[in-house]
């Protein structure tokens, strides 16, 4: 295929780099410089999709990040990407893409029948007037709604590419690298400040790149060159393009993301695809821009009605010349220069019709005398065509541009050029809070006012001129930089005649009765609409945007709001500052989920904690739980083994003979201080003032609400040294806890908190035979009964290294845990592994640790507790100090009403009837299960375990009263229809009266 | 995103370094025992959770591991300083109702 | 009201739709009404509705600050789900449930409530626990929900990263049948729509200054359309609840911290069901337009700005990609955020106040929209009758003074 619409020179394209593509099947050839959109001009393809709700026939409309309809499917395979916008998308040889919508395909779309048939029939708002009956139906209708809707398709496999993300800092971060950025930029460089400018383009220059202007008597595109190519030059700038902005936060924090390998292949062949920059500057400049509006009238949505601004683009920065015969539709003079610039190509300009009626000033001099027909005071009322523009209804209006004035004529052309004015992107400057205001003299929205150390310059700011941009540019540089500059810039004569605003051409029917007259063509939503939306009440802009989908697309009504709103506006009799705008939130262009996500994914998810002996656990074949961010040993399976037999010859190892347990995950809170001893009075609920030095005592901490927050064993290491210990997944929340009281309520205590949990290994050995094999490496204490009683703690040295001994029991059995610093862990257990081995020492995971402790009764906080519990509730009340003079924190809630109540779910034991069966973790408990549904229910199964060493089932579970109601049968109503029976008993159920830990 | 001066580290670090731990200022009674259930839920749960001008804890939990205080509009998320545990703000509504009041005054004039 | 339907649609379209009847009156207030409430979102049209049709009473205004439905209503991931772990919480949101099943048909207005099921996830063998806790307390109270293991949540949802070696791999799942997603705006606009044709004022850009009272009790409220007379005023205005307590001097449990949420851009159908993980902070659906709505947590400070910070979406997002892999190559298209009303036990206020005729219904936190019907037809009752609803008798705010919470962090935590 020929290229038929590229010239022969010109441009910013490489001849001699031909990159072939395929659009919808088809090949064709484009140039390297070319985007996907002004390739597929080049070669002539008109239509690039199929609207979303009436499936009509649409073509490029603009030519970057505004573009409503180009949207496409690129790439094949896993490397798909739903929804870029053609006009993004830089060409490379091999690019595959294709529509979004129509079936079978956009040329020839089954659905357009549906919305020419059925449209009369969708008006906005339709989906709430109808399918409501029945209601059951809603859903099929909704099958067949959703399968019509959405864009693009997602590949079923995982993305092949990878992203990762930068933590910046810099003086003066400039968004834009057109005139206005360009300038700023530099001004700022040149001051030494550290700069970063982006641009969402492949190249800087943004308008420069596509301008026949000169700054100070340099073409513009070369000057273009010329600040980048300096930029480039100074150390303390990051220039970047293929950059965009996406996201302006608090305090000065921008988003922006980088596009690696976008313009090189579907995938990254090294490297991470996208980037993340995430930045934080002292000061902004945005220098963002503006876009060309459209303008509304019948059919203004068909394939070969573009924005001027682009059409001139596509010329002179792309060469191609997107029609033959032109007719250009302007409210002011921007269109004159499209007008010259598709002559100066070599095509036919049919006419300029201007709305104004009586144009004047250089360019429209300029256009008169290169023979061009002006025919002011009209506008383009409609454009007809089929699946491409064919003709343009011209007919002369009003000087307020509101009616009709007489009969119309029809142009036959292939493109119709739209220039109705321009927006400023305020986009980014809003996403802070700040309201953009509508500014009469600019006929746009321009950033309002912000706390942000904010500077604005150029088009965003209603400053359209070249020269005007650039000295805006470069003072804003100045200002953002702290300097001051003189410099000023000079681009010729660029005066302009005043522009009309105008943003609806009238039809001679009324605006219902009109040939559909488009305001944003991605959703659809027509003037038609807009004011049947205002005739319905919804008379707020949010409610019309929301009644009506507009600005809701994926360009974010980027072209069609402001026309939106003026359309509303006058429905409503009001001016468009009283109606005010929508507010623009993040992103300004779409962003990739996984650039947002970068790194923190997979393993990175979320950082996995292993303790010293881990390699020993993976090598010995164990199976993990993760707690909190901790990987711990679930249990110790052996070949051919299930789990429940693998938990029962663990957990008889620990009660016939030793077993051993990686307890380093423990939180452990190393605590000094001479007030250290009154400070744990105020957080535990017992009393600390007698412990002495070498002694341990289990604690428990509540919030101040009364509800156990926390428990753990806390250890007198010397009169003001404590060794507290929390639970693994509490750890870091006690300490801040710890930290909290201390600083704002106490800080006259002389107390300090230091995290220890990684500088220890602890492995903690249980079971009848633990002393024999702490004996054999441990000489320096004496361990006898008499010597080192239950809850010692003594210092020692154990396989030769300096260690901390507790004896502390968690299973009930005679227990020493030896603690020893985190680099010897690893050593430590291999040591008493050996020293065990002739004991058959077993090594054992959480899941018997679990068991072992509920033989006994012992809580897990988090498992048996939930938030909703006091000490009294889980029959701890001889925890709780009762003569303690400082009222401990959570004390005081023990009295009110509720938690006082005696009927209040207590945590107890419960025996199976049946000793075979264990009652499922989670049940709930009531006390008759004939009772009809809803059940009252009094509690639930909090643990419930196989004792392999009972032999039954044991479980603990929360009852209302139950401590009043020991003997008691109580029954859990499983999902699978069998009801389990229980008896509500003491919750220890091994060795009651301790006689195993003493020992 | 917040960007926060610790008043302890004296630099101005990434919101992600801290934790919000609530409204500031709030004592603990002194004698919970003596107080009313009415007063000791209000301590536990009321807050005054002002639109505007609000004077809270930050932690500078990947920092120092200080707790401090902030004066920080709840609208705009501008925050107007930040002090040490135990000193009072500088700036509160009222201050800034006054300057407000004061600049229109000097407007007018 | 005139009746919409099929037909309505139909006849319309001859006459070019130039003759449809606005939804609802925009009536200029009146001097005094028998009940005022303040906010328009929602709740409030939702309370407004259930007066008038249930209870009679239509001398009612709605006095909104901005515009129907703007708050919190047009800002949520629309998630609709009964499966509450507590009694009364469940009770309450079970009500709601049974509410939005004829709510299309009861209002004359397409709200496209759609029943596609509700997967909450569980990623360790706490949150199994849990999970089996919840789903066992809901089927007793007779709330529909199974437990699911990981094949089954993958048969249900085919792309959902199913690998037992991630990092916090899918052990399994509640399952609620029933749940599913609504259109807010549309149920916003229903409401409001049903309380205008029983007369109920509905008066926007009128933002109440100050709460009035004399000697303790309500006499009306000063509002920038001047002052309107009531003896009950009923503040709904989620996200603004203490700044309403503060013009009467009180204060409330409350915390208004931003949530954010976002959507990608619209892409073929690919995931039916709404998929919901506290433990990796994220939850996700996929709207009729093709959007995957996406929800975020909750920033952790006070904010009024309704916007958060960008951490917490990235977070968010990490888990939707370790979640879906291949939702890594969709684009985010627009991200927001809203202003919840956070509690301490993560319920909500519906209830009298220590002043006479002042009536709060707030604290719904990041899970209010589910409530709507159900929070506007018990809060009526409790304004018709100034006595709680039986269902909405737990949620005084007594209970921040007796202990007695209804601690729903378990079955609430982020997600909505």
């Amino acid at each position: 295929m020929s290229q038929v619409n590229r010239l022969a020179t010109g441009g910013r394209i490489d001849r001699a780099k031909p990159m072939s593509f395929t659009f919808n099947g088809k090949t064709y050839q484009g140039f390297d410089g070319d985007t996907l959109a002004s390739a597929m001009l080049a070669n002539g393809v008109g239509i690039v999709g199929r609207s979303f709700k009436y499936s009509r026939a649409r073509g490029i409309l603009g030519h970057g990040a505004e573009e409503p309809n180009a949207l496409m499917q690129l790439h094949k395979g896993n490397a798909t990407v739903p929804n870029p916008r053609a006009t993004q998308v830089e060409l490379f040889d091999g690019l595959t893409a294709t529509s979004t919508n129509g079936w079978p395909n956009a040329e020839f779309d089954i659905m357009q029948w549906v919305g020419i048939i059925g449209g009369k029939l969708m008006p906005p708002g339709f989906y709430y007037k109808t399918f409501m009956a029945p209601q059951k139906m809603w859903m099929t209708y909704e099958k067949f709604i959703r399968k019509a809707a959405g864009f693009g398709k997602l590949s079923l496999e995982p993305d092949p590419d990878t992203y990762d993300k930068l933590n910046v800092h810099c003086d003066v971060m400039v968004v834009g690298a057109g005139p206005a950025g360009l300038a700023a930029a530099l001004e700022a460089g040149r001051s030494g400040k550290r700069v970063i400018i982006v641009d969402e383009q492949n190249e800087f220059g943004g308008t420069l790149l596509g301008s026949k202007q000169t700054v100070d008597g340099v073409d513009a595109a070369a000057w273009a060159e010329q600040a980048t190519s300096e930029l480039a030059g100074m150390a303390n700038v990051t220039a970047m393009p293929r950059t965009t902005a996406f996201g302006y936060y608090d305090h000065n924090f921008l988003c922006a993301l980088e596009r690696r390998t976008d313009h090189i292949g579907p995938v990254a062949l090294a490297g991470t695809r996208q980037r993340v920059h995430r930045i934080r500057a002292h000061q902004v400049v945005l220098a963002t821009g503006a876009i060309e509006r459209p303008l509304v009238f019948g059919n203004n949505d068909l394939p070969g009605i573009m924005l001027a601004n682009s059409v001139s683009t596509y010329i002179n920065r792309y060469a191609v010349v997107p029609g033959q015969r032109c007719v250009v539709m302007t409210t002011n003079d921007s269109g004159y220069q499209t007008a010259l610039d598709i002559q100066s190509a070599g095509r036919t300009v049919v006419a300029v019709v201007d709305s104004r009626h009586a144009p004047d000033g250089r360019l429209v001099e300029a256009a008169k005398v290169a023979g061009i027909q002006v025919m002011a005071g009209h506008g383009v009322i409609e454009a007809q065509g089929g699946k491409k523009v064919t003709g343009a209804i011209v007919a002369p209006l009003d000087e307020a541009g509101d009616k009709v004035t007489g009969a119309g004529k029809t142009l036959s052309c292939d493109l119709i050029a739209v220039a109705g004015g321009w927006s400023p992107v305020v986009h980014l400057s809003c996403h802070t809070g700040s309201r953009p205001v509508w500014q009469e003299d600019v006929a746009g929205f321009v950033p309002g006012p912000t706390i942000q150390n904010q500077h604005l310059a150029g088009a965003v700011a209603g400053e359209y001129g070249l020269s005007q941009a650039l000295n805006a540019g470069i003072q804003a540089g100045a200002t953002a930089a702290g300097t001051e500059c003189a410099q000023v810039f000079n681009c010729g004569d660029e005066s302009e005649g005043a522009a009309q605003a105008l943003y609806l051409v009238p039809h001679t029917k009324p605006i219902s009765r009109a040939p559909k007259q488009f305001v944003d063509f991605q959703n659809d939503v027509t003037a038609a609409g807009i004011e049947l939306a205002a005739r319905e009440g919804f008379q707020s802009i949010e409610h019309v945007k929301r009644y009506t989908a507009m600005g809701f697309g994926t360009d974010q009504g980027k072209t069609g709001n402001v026309n939106g709103m003026a359309i509303v506006a006058k429905a409503l009799n009001k001016s468009i500052a009283e109606t005010g705008t929508t507010i623009f939130r993040p992103a300004y262009t779409p962003v990739t989920f996984g650039a947002i996500g970068g790194r923190d994914i997979g393993v990175l998810l979320d950082p996995a904690r292993h303790t010293a002996m881990h390699p020993w656990h993976v090598a010995n074949g164990a199976e993990f739980e993760n707690v909190g961010q901790w990987k711990r040993p679930w249990y110790f399976p052996q070949a051919g083994e299930t789990m429940q037999q693998t938990l029962n010859r663990e957990c008889l190892a620990v009660r016939n003979s030793v077993g051993m347990l990686d307890a380093s995950t423990l939180g452990k809170i190393d605590i000094q201080g001479k007030d250290a001893r009154e400070f744990l009075n105020r957080v535990y609920t017992n009393a600390w003032t007698k412990l002495a030095p070498g002694k341990c005592r289990y604690g428990l901490m509540l919030k101040e609400d009364g509800m156990i927050f926390d428990d753990g064993v806390t250890a007198c290491l010397s009169d003001h040294h404590f060794l507290m210990t929390t639970t693994s997944g509490g750890a870091a929340a006690v300490l801040a806890w710890l930290e909290l009281w201390h600083q704002t309520e106490w800080p006259e205590l002389d107390v300090y908190f230091t995290s220890v949990t990684d500088q220890w290994a602890t492995c903690s050995f249980a079971g009848p035979n633990s002393r024999k094999v702490l004996e054999k490496l441990c000489t320096d204490v004496d361990l006898s009964a008499e010597a080192m009683k239950f809850m010692d703690y003594r210092e020692g040295t154990v396989a030769g290294i300096k260690s901390r001994i507790f004896r502390i029991s968690f299973t009930g059995e005679l227990s020493f845990e030896v603690n020893v610093p985190a680099d010897q862990g690893h050593y430590m257990w291999q040591k008493l592994m050996e020293a065990g081995e002739e004991f058959g020492i077993t090594p054992y995971g959480t899941e018997s640790m679990h068991v072992l402790r509920a033989e006994k009764g012992f809580i897990i906080a988090g498992q048996d507790t939930d938030g909703s519990m006091t000490p009294y509730d889980c029959l701890m009340g001889w925890a709780v100090g009762k003569t303690k003079t400082f009222s401990f924190l959570g004390e005081r809630s023990f009295t009110r009403p509720d938690t006082a109540r005696a009927d209040r779910k207590q945590l107890v034991g419960l025996k199976p009837k049946d000793p075979t069966v264990v009652i499922p973790e989670g049940s709930q408990i009531v006390m008759d299960p004939n009772q009809p549904i809803p059940m009252d229910m009094m509690g639930h199964v909090t643990s419930s375990y196989w004792s392999e060493c009972l032999g039954h089932g044991i479980a603990m579970g929360t009852v209302k009263g139950g401590l009043a109601r020991m003997g008691e049968t109580v029954y859990c109503p499983l999902a699978d229809g069998r009801v389990l029976a229980a008896e509500i008993c003491s919750p220890v159920f091994y060795d009651p009266k301790g006689d195993h830990h003493h020992d | 995103m917040h960007h926060i001066y610790c008043p302890y580290c004296e630099e101005t670090r990434e919101e992600e370094e801290y934790s919000y731990t609530g409204e500031a200022h709030i004592e603990r009674p002194k004698d919970p025992a003596s107080i009313t259930d009415e007063a000791w839920g209000d301590y536990l749960f009321f807050r005054s959770n002002p639109r505007g001008i609000h004077h809270e804890m930050w932690f500078h939990a990947a920092g120092c591991r200080r707790y401090f205080n902030a004066t920080r509009d709840t609208h705009s998320y501008q925050i107007h300083e930040t002090y040490k545990m135990g000193e009072l703000p500088t700036i509160t509504a009222k201050t800034i109702a006054a300057d407000t009041l004061a600049a229109q005054q000097g407007d007018a004039s | 009201m005139k009746k919409y339907s099929g037909f309505s649609l139909f006849k319309h379209s001859l006459s070019h739709h130039e003759n449809w009847q606005a939804a609802w009156r925009s009536p200029q207030p009146k001097k005094q009404y028998d009940v005022i409430i303040v906010g328009g979102g929602g709740h409030g049209l939702a309370t407004a509705y259930y007066l008038a049709k249930v209870h009679g009473i239509t001398n009612v205004a709605v006095l909104e600050k901005g515009y129907l439905g703007g708050g919190n209503t047009a800002r949520n991931t629309t998630i609709v789900r009964s499966n509450y772990l507590w009694d009364e919480a469940s009770k309450l949101y079970d009500h709601s449930l049974d509410l939005w099943k004829d709510l299309s048909q009861d209002l004359n207005y397409n709200v496209m409530f759609s029943q596609r099921g509700v997967l909450n996830l569980g990623h360790n063998l706490q949150d199994m626990r849990d999970i089996e806790r919840r789903v066992n307390a809901n089927r007793l109270n007779g709330i529909d929900g199974v437990v699911l293991n990981t094949a089954e949540v993958k048969e249900i949802v085919p792309v959902i990263n199913d690998s037992q070696d991630i990092r916090y791999p899918v052990l399994g799942a509640s399952w609620q049948a029933t749940g599913g997603v609504a259109r807010h705006d549309a149920v916003a606009w229903g409401f409001a729509r049903g309380a205008d044709s029983f007369g109920v004022d509905l008066i926007q850009q009128c933002e109440v200054t100050d709460i009035v009272t004399e000697e303790g009790a309500i006499v009306g409220v000063q509002t920038t359309q001047g002052f309107i007379g009531a003896n009950k005023v009923a503040c709904v205005t989620a996200g603004n609840s203490g700044v309403m307590a503060a013009m009467v001097g009180l204060r409330l449990p409350i915390e208004s911290r931003p949530l954010q949420a976002l959507v990608s851009e619209p892409v073929k159908p690919i995931i039916d069901t709404v998929v919901m993980s506290n433990a990796v902070h994220a939850y996700v659906s996929q709207s009729d337009k093709g959007d995957l709505v996406i929800g975020a947590g909750t920033d952790s400070y006070n904010g009024y700005g309704q916007r958060g910070s960008f951490h917490v979406v990235e977070h968010t997002l990490s888990a939707i990609c370790e979640l879906f892999p291949m939702f890594s190559r969709v684009r985010m298209n627009r991200a927001w955020g809203g202003v919840v009303d956070t509690c301490p036990d993560a319920c909500p206020i519906v209830s009298k106040t220590s002043i006479k005729g002042l009536y709060f219904n707030c604290g719904w936190g990041t899970g209010g929209f589910k409530a709507t019907p159900g929070s506007g037809h018990v809060f009526a009752h409790t304004l018709a009758h100034d006595e709680a609803h039986p269902l909405a008798a737990p949620f005084s705010l007594d209970r921040f003074n007796t202990g007695h919470l209804i601690d729903e962090h378990g079955a609430a935590g982020v997600a909505h």
